[in-house]
């Protein structure tokens, strides 16, 4: 088995005439922390939706696990082991906090379809959920209706949500976008936390966050990745200046 | 849960269930020892239109898929039930009577599987679209297949079949009522524990939010699919007991008309709730078999209903009636009767006048083409005199006038102990 977790071959997006990913190639290992910068409307969140099969990509392959997910829906893809969060807040917004938590969880206890079991009877899927409640730091908010949790609070639920399943490889899009400076840091440990051991590819525009958090940094701009190298090269790394942190810092 | 806490959970639901066991013995004649044909007809078709409408709701309130051809898993399950009468009344096999519409229910989920297959490719307005089609697709259909639809004359059966467990003939309306009451006691039973199960969950799941629900690995179409098909199943035995019930199912049964039978209990009832459907069923089925003996303009009245609660009460009547909860747990319920009384008032004479006119017209149409006399009572009322137009049309504007006025003040009667109960329980909640 390949030592990637997500391969990118030549990936390539167009609407209509216009080329919005231009031949993106990645390689990400196995557990690295991998984090996609670039100005507005540079492609990245067109790239996860290629990438979680959300869209049909135009040309090229990716790569999850050594198997070729071109063409895959995106629940077969989540079922091959992963995930996303959205950058607008996708939660089950008139369910409780806790059902939320069971609903990420059923497919992966092989639940499936079943229309004869009673939910309040499973004990190990509770059990589980109730496990996940309390690292994610939502007890106290168990049994309210996720819609009405605080915008911090609803972001933190989604990321439950999106690694409840157990997926290897998480997708998460601007986890920390709209929430103030104490929020924000609360919600890297949490990802850090959460994600530990497995493979995650995020969409971030709070450099503190990136910086903080990434192992490999990749820079996309107009569908391109023009840099991916370790944080402390990307810093310095000329092209990436000009073209994204602007020409004037330092 | 121990016996006595299940008692005492569900004893609404227990005393419910005895007062309907008990209703047919109000109209029961001690005279001449005999039930009223119509009141067990009407409370039958009441029990079956509830698991019909809950098995709408599966779909409509559960999964968030409005179908406008819902009758025809309803009809096809009466069919199928007609047959198996009939076969079981040859010989042909042997199926107590208790458990024939069992048989209805299998016939709805063989159908529900075809026409749902094609129907939960799509969702929300190509959904409806889709059965749509396929309720005059299969209302066509029925005109066509002499054999299995039996044409206009539809196919009659005989539930008598000398199968019964319990030694019971059916022969007499009060035992199929019993028979409905215990089948829909059981459907509901089952409908709401299946809203606890994966598949019901994950309906609530995909209605609310698709994408998501493909990010934890479900298939919406295929929750979808399987909603469809768990409603097809009650919908087939709400067939199976009108077929038990009339001893005949004709191409009614599977009509937009049935379907819009669902719709509008449900959506009177309230399809935010489980139990909505239920109320909205008593409601419809009232107005359909009581109303319709007194007035020509029956359908009239349920269509204004239907859009006045579209319109003021979305949530339907279980929907307003959950609205007091907050109110009733505080013991404010008090505060409310005055301003009700003040809005019912003008709000009867809004009725009273809009019946009124509604009547006149009836009967300077259709009721005089069949020679009926407009009487309320003992008074005759000349539909050619100005003056019990003018005495409607007052009552209706007045009435309205008066009633946009008071419905302002209940709203702010509403508000303010609404807002009341809130401090009320911020204030509590900071203490402790």
């Amino acid at each position: 088995m390949s030592t990637l977790a997500l391969q990118l071959r030549d990936v390539r997006k167009s609407f209509g005439p216009t080329e919005i990913i231009r031949g993106v190639s990645l390689d990400i290992p196995r557990g690295q922390r991998h984090a996609i910068i670039g100005p507005n409307g540079a492609g990245k969140t067109t790239l996860f939706n290629l990438i979680s099969g959300r869209f049909p990509m135009t040309s090229g392959d990716i790569v999850l696990n050594g198997e070729s997910i071109k063409g895959v829906a995106p629940h077969l893809i989540n079922r091959k082991g992963l995930s996303r969060s959205f950058q607008i807040t996708s939660i089950f917004p008139r369910m409780t906090v806790f059902e939320n938590i069971r609903c990420g969880l059923l497919w992966a206890h092989d639940y499936k379809y079943s229309t004869w079991k009673l939910l309040g009877r499973q004990t190990a899927l509770n059990d589980a959920s109730e496990a996940l409640l309390e690292r994610l730091g939502l007890q106290s908010r168990r049994d309210l209706l996720a819609g009405l949790l605080s915008y911090a609070e609803q972001r933190a639920l989604e990321v439950g949500v999106t690694i409840a399943g157990g997926a290897e490889v998480i997708l998460l899009d601007e986890p920390t976008a709209g929430m103030s400076r104490g929020e924000t840091e609360n919600a890297v440990n949490l990802i850090r936390s959460v994600t530990e051991g497995k493979t995650l590819l995020m969409v971030e525009h709070d450099m503190s966050v990136v910086f903080g958090l990434a192992d490999v940094i990749s820079v996309v701009v107009y569908g391109e990745v023009i840099a991916s190298d370790s944080p402390a090269n990307i810093r310095t790394n000329a092209a990436v200046q000009e073209a994204y942190l602007g020409s004037e810092a330092t | 849960m121990s016996p006595s806490l299940m008692l005492k959970r569900y004893r609404v639901w227990l005393l419910l269930f005895l007062i309907a066991a008990a209703l047919p013995w109000l109209a029961f004649n001690w005279s001449t020892g005999r039930h009223s044909g119509f009141v067990l007809t009407m409370l039958s078709e009441i029990g079956l239109i509830t698991i019909f409408a809950l098995s709408f709701n599966m779909q409509m309130g559960q999964a968030g898929l409005l179908s406008f051809g819902h009758a025809v898993l309803f009809g096809m399950g009466g069919y199928c039930t007609a047959h198996a009468l009939n076969a079981i009344k040859a010989g042909s096999f042997w199926l107590p009577t208790e458990l024939v519409p069992l048989i209805g229910g299998l016939g709805g989920l063989g159908f529900a599987v075809v026409f749902g297959y094609v129907a939960t490719q799509q969702r929300a307005t190509a959904f409806a679209m889709i059965t749509m089609g396929i309720g005059e697709l299969v209302a066509a259909a029925a005109l066509m297949f002499m054999t299995f639809f039996g044409g206009e004359g539809g196919v009659t059966t005989n539930r008598m079949t000398d199968t019964s467990l319990l030694g019971a003939s059916y022969s007499a309306p009060w035992q199929v009522y019993y028979l409905i009451l215990v089948w829909a006691l059981v459907c509901v039973i089952l409908m709401r524990l299946q809203t606890q199960t994966p598949l019901g969950r994950m309906a609530n799941a995909t209605r609310d939010n698709f994408e998501r629900a493909q990010f934890v690995g479900y298939d919406p179409r295929m929750v979808r699919f399987y909603q469809f098909i768990v409603s097809g199943f009650f919908a087939g035995i709400a067939g199976g007991l009108y077929a038990m019930l009339y001893e005949i199912v004709t191409f009614d049964t599977v009509s937009a008309v049935k379907s819009s039978t669902a719709l509008l209990a449900t959506y009177i009832g309230g399809v935010g709730g489980f139990y909505g459907p239920i109320l909205g069923s008593i409601v419809v089925i009232l107005l359909q078999s009581g109303v319709s003996l007194l007035s020509n303009a029956w359908m009239l009245y349920v269509g204004v209903l239907f859009i006045v609660m579209v319109m003021y009460a979305p949530m339907g009547l279980s929907g307003m009636i959950a609205a007091h909860g907050p109110i009733a747990r505080a013991g404010r319920l008090r505060d409310l009767l005055l301003p009700y009384i003040r809005v019912l008032v003008p709000g009867a004479m809004v009725v009273l006048g809009f019946v009124m006119i509604a009547e006149l017209v009836s009967f300077t149409t259709i009721g005089a083409s069949q020679n009926k006399k407009f009487q309320v009572g003992s008074l005759l009322i000349d539909t050619a005199s100005p003056v019990p137009w003018a005495i409607g049309a007052f009552a209706l504007l007045l009435g309205g006038w008066w009633l946009r006025h008071e419905s302002r003040g209940f709203q702010r009667v509403w508000d303010s102990t609404m807002e009341d109960i809130k401090r009320q329980a911020a204030a509590d909640g900071g203490a402790t």
